[in-house]
């Protein structure tokens, strides 16, 4: 008999710069179903005091790499959330 | 190797990590701090980072433009607190001739702004203090939608080779 699949992956996400700013946070635990997405996990922390001033599609990243809204997330994950970039 | 530096860059050391004898075109950028922006006068800026993230995408876009062009390439970021003129980005290509060099340097300095997770924090003249978002010019364009980043870029096209 296969494996139950786990109903909950847990997730890091991380802020920067303005949005750590925004919130007052520079990391938040998420807990969200199956199959969740990036998407799943920023619609979360835009529900938090201060999220509503994140955008609605904001530069993502998962386990290092940039990462589209649509980026189904594991257990364990990071997942960073990235204000414009302003680099060089 | 390590891209992201939290101690002045020497620009000569940078060079000389990509000389060789068979490498006689050499070109180099440098990035350095402004004392302007928007009108206002800059007094000091802090750049933070993602640190690991910085880290792994510097060396994904050294390697692709080491596969795209036949160039050795270093690069380093500054970050933490610099005042007017340090030096807060230095690339270094060294091919065979001048254009291959070139198009490394070039290529580099695009793809750093456009995908290295670092922010700027500006310190002006007038006591404010204001994160830098790129507006809707060429990297505000580019950089505002994650799927044209991770997915699009032309760079994708190397790595796939």
């Amino acid at each position: 008999m296969p494996a139950p699949t786990t109903q909950i992956v847990n997730v890091r996400v991380l802020l920067f710069a303005s949005y750590a700013d925004r919130l007052g946070l520079e990391s938040v635990r998420v807990a969200l179903p199956a199959l969740a997405t990036v998407a799943d996990a920023l619609d979360h922390v835009r529900s938090l005091p201060g999220g509503e001033q994140i955008p609605p599609r904001p530069l993502c990243a998962v386990n290092l790499a940039h990462a589209g809204l649509d980026t189904r997330l594991a257990e364990g994950d990071e997942v960073a959330l990235l204000p414009p970039l302003a680099g060089g | 190797m390590t891209f992201l530096s939290a101690t002045p860059i020497d620009p000569a050391t940078l060079i000389a990590r990509v000389e060789s004898p068979a490498h006689g075109g050499v070109a180099s950028f440098l990035g350095q701090v402004r004392d302007h922006h928007g009108g206002r006068t800059v007094r000091r800026l802090e750049y933070s980072a993602y640190g690991p993230m910085a880290e792994e995408e510097c060396a994904r876009i050294v390697a692709e433009a080491e596969a795209r062009w036949p160039v050795r390439v270093a690069l380093e970021h500054r970050v933490g607190a610099l005042e007017i003129g340090d030096v807060a980005v230095a690339i270094a290509a060294a091919g065979g001739h001048r254009d291959e060099a070139f198009a490394a340097c070039r290529f580099v300095i695009e793809e750093v702004k456009h995908r290295v997770p670092i922010w700027k924090k500006e310190f002006y003249r007038d006591g404010a203090v204001e994160w830098v978002e790129p507006d809707s010019g060429a990297a505000g364009q580019r950089g505002g939608v994650a799927e044209v980043i991770g997915i699009e870029s032309p760079s994708r096209e190397v790595l796939g080779r």
